[in-house]
């Protein structure tokens, strides 16, 4: 490693000063965030690297993690592609470039994203980006959700999934507490070829973006992690296509949190409009009843007062009419009295004809 | 109402009961299995694969098709649809043991579940859309509760305190939908933080609006179909009210249904013209997205306003058996199958069968409770001296 342990010490202080400067909260947060200055990072060169395990032997040792079922230098290990799981933070696997004999070695760890995509799935914060560029786990709070496993773009975080009373989530911590008590990580102590440098993003951008000026053609013109999901601590270069080698290229430079901005922002928006929205419905609705009511009453009432003339026409009319059946039948008694009373004196007439003596013929 | 509970004393080894009781067994088995050896003893969940068929079926379905609570007291109390008033209490009930069910599957699903109220009570992690849900499902939760208690209170014989929360009604619907609204549409907005994981055929910045708006048929979809059960099984609780309006209720929810289902497949396609995702339709995953898409949710909404406006009950009653299967295959499909489409066949996860015993414990619970709470508490009918 290139750097003292003088200088390393001198980084942190920097590293603290800067940091209270800038009181942000240090969980994600919807805002753009370029990482605290200062930072640390860690550069990993796929060209110095020769897949010698020593990283995982250290990181096991380190993170005081189980021994494994194959010993670290058991290279054959290398031959199957693995991802970090649970007893293991970080893994070297192996790739084989189709115009070359040589392998191709690439470490993976969790990238200690500037905007963690974790960090802001989390629901109790218990991963939370620190100002030494660490994200790091809080186990006393984990509710064992797994968002943040789903959340990650980098499948790192794994989980002790036959834990029954304790499951925690597992990571790298880019070796925390390790940073906080002036030590290096235990990967980066441990590498034989310097495959991987600590220091601050910034001057690790800087030593990447030489060597890949320096060699042109060893590298590709590409430090993965200087961008990738709104950038990461972990800064990786290479000589291959990263997609060859195991790191997605279509990620894009967005934040996670950056996805998740929109439906938050509409929260508030929600909360708001709805109940006024509602209540205008409400308002509406029971208006229409109102009306509805009211034009029922209204029709109701005057089909009653509608009835209620027509009621009397019907009895005038009655009346009219049996005022005039009356009339008639008087009428008719009067008639039939009157042909009784002519009838009688016609026969009394036919009686005193036939008793001889003339009187004249009544007409009707 | 108590002089009816003669009948249940039969036999009890019924069908219903002897297969319930079997699946209420293997899930107590397997919930030691759970709680003893850890989430490894019985699900095929591993580090790629976090969320299985329980956050996929139990959590996203459940809450989905629990979505009838608050559409229909909506339409009853807010948008005055007073016909659909009986209604109201049968969904309120599915809504309520639709949400107890699905925190209690959560439970089972994550890791330390004592530890549940924490981002509620001590570390709330607000720029985590699984906060928002997790908020609003407590709140609902509490809500359904309230809005469900006048029957318990009419059962008990409480008069007051019921007079009281029924006087509540309006507020705590509006309040219902305002909560329903945040974590429908959460649900969906969860994935939204992994595009690079689920299949873009599937992921959209309109997610939680796809989830909110499928929420609302599926909600109808659930009130008809579990109409239709109850009609076939709990008819002798009904009363006339019920019985007259119930026909109207299906008709009138399918016809809305069919309204936002059309809708529902606009915006869909307006998600995919955003992101010009048109060359994937003619791929495999393309296929399996229009099955969804046509089979599932346009074929059910035709059928909808067919027979809404031919007044045909069985096509409704079917219709809205594929509107619910639509609605599952929708959440399964990004929940697990589109989800990590990029992962070699081997890395890719498939429920063991514990993990499918366990959900349909969950689902055996949820309608012994519903039997138990209708047969005895009044749901189908209107309690006599509760009459309007
Ligand atoms: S790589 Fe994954 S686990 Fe690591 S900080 Fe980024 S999102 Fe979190
Ligand atoms: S599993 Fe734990 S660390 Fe991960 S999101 Fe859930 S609560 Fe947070
Ligand atoms: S930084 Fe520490 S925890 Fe991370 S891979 Fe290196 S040794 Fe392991």
């Amino acid at each position: 490693m290139g750097i003292s342990r003088r200088q390393f010490l001198g980084w942190l202080g920097a590293a603290g000063a800067g940091a209270t400067a800038v009181s942000r909260a240090e969980a994600a947060s919807n805002k753009q965030f370029d990482g605290y200055p200062g930072s640390f990072g860690i550069l990993h060169d796929t060209t110095r690297c020769i897949g010698c395990r020593k990283c995982e032997e250290a990181c096991n040792k380190v993170n005081e993690l189980p021994a494994p079922e194959q010993p670290f230098d058991d290279l054959s290990v290398l031959d199957k592609t693995r991802r970090t799981r649970s007893d293991v933070f970080t893994v070297v696997n192996q790739f084989q470039k189709e115009d070359s004999q040589l392998p191709v070695f690439v470490k993976k760890q969790c990238n200690h994203c500037l905007e963690p995509a974790c960090a802001s799935a989390c629901f109790v914060r218990a991963l939370r980006k620190v100002k030494t560029g660490a994200v790091i786990y809080d186990e006393s709070l984990c509710v064992g959700c797994r968002y943040c496993m789903v959340a990650c773009p980098f499948n790192i975080p794994a989980y002790e999934y036959n834990e029954a009373i304790t499951p925690r989530v597992t990571k790298c911590t880019m070796c925390h507490p390790r940073i906080e008590k002036g030590l290096l990580p235990g990967c980066v102590e441990s590498c034989p070829k310097e495959a991987l440098a600590f220091g601050t993003r910034e001057r690790l951008l800087k030593t990447a973006r030489r060597r890949i000026q320096k060699y042109p053609n060893a590298y590709i013109d590409h430090i993965y992690g200087e961008q990738e999901m709104g950038g990461t601590s972990w800064l990786t270069i290479s000589g291959t296509h990263f997609s060859e080698i195991g790191m997605r290229e279509d990620l894009g430079t967005q934040t996670a949190s950056s996805f998740t901005a929109g439906p938050l922002a509409a929260v508030p928006v929600v909360v708001a409009l709805w109940p006024v929205l509602l209540t205008g419905i409400y308002a509406i609705s029971k208006r229409k009843d109102k009306i509805a009511d009211e034009e029922r009453i209204h029709a109701v009432a005057q089909t009653v007062a509608d009835a209620n003339e027509e009621m009397q026409v019907k009895l005038a009319k009655m009346k009219d009419s049996m005022a005039k059946e009356k009339e008639a039948a008087i009428n008719l008694e009067v008639k039939r009295a009157l042909e009784e009373a002519a009838k009688e004196a016609a026969e009394s007439q036919q009686a005193s004809e036939e008793a001889g003596s003339e009187t004249p013929k009544e007409e009707k | 109402m108590p002089q009816e509970t003669a009948q249940v004393n039969k036999s009890i080894f019924t069908p219903f009961n002897v297969i319930a009781g079997m699946i209420i067994f293997c899930g107590l088995i397997i919930t030691v299995l759970r709680f003893t050896g850890g989430l490894g003893a019985v699900t095929n969940l591993d580090d790629n694969n976090p969320w299985g068929i329980w956050i996929g079926f139990d959590l996203l379905c459940g809450v989905a098709l629990a979505a009838g609570g608050y559409v229909t007291s909506a339409s009853c109390y807010i948008f005055g649809l007073k016909r659909f008033h009986s209604a109201v209490r049968p969904a309120i009930l599915t809504a309520f043991l639709g949400y107890a069910l699905v925190v209690m599957a959560l439970h089972y699903d994550v890791g330390r579940p004592w530890r549940l109220p924490y981002p509620i009570f001590l570390s709330p992690g607000t720029t985590s859309l699984l906060f928002e849900v997790g908020l609003c499902v407590f709140l609902y939760l509490t809500v359904l509760f309230i809005e469900f208690s006048p029957a318990a209170l009419e059962w008990l014989g409480l008069k007051k305190i019921r007079n009281l929360v029924v006087r509540l009604t309006l507020v705590l619907t509006i309040f219902g939908v305002i909560l329903s609204t945040l974590h429908q549409s959460s649900l969906g907005a969860l994935y939204m933080i992994a595009p690079s994981k689920l299949h873009p055929l599937w992921y959209s910045g309109y997610l939680p609006v796809f989830f909110f708006v499928s929420s609302v048929f599926a909600g109808l979809s659930m009130v008809i179909f579990e109409g239709s059960l109850a009609h076939r099984h709990l008819h002798h609780k009904m009363d006339e009210t019920h019985l007259e309006e119930s026909a109207g209720v299906a008709l009138g929810f399918g016809k809305a249904a069919a309204f936002v289902m059309m809708g529902y497949v606009g915006v869909k396609f307006i998600g995919i013209a955003m992101d010009n995702n048109w060359h994937y339709l003619a791929t495999g995953w393309g296929l399996w997205f229009l099955l969804e898409l046509i089979g599932f949710v346009v074929v059910p909404a035709f059928m909808y306003a067919i027979a809404a406006r031919d007044r045909n009950l069985r096509l409704v009653r079917w219709a809205s058996i594929l509107a619910v299967l639509g609605v599952v295959l929708n959440r399964l499909n990004i929940s697990v199958v589109a989800f990590n489409w990029h992962l070699p066949s081997a890395d890719r996860y498939f429920p063991s069968w514990m993990e499918i015993a366990i959900s349909l414990f969950i689902v055996t619970i949820g309608v012994v409770v519903y039997r138990f709470v209708t047969t005895r508490m009044p749901i189908f009918y209107e309690h006599p001296d509760y009459e309007h």
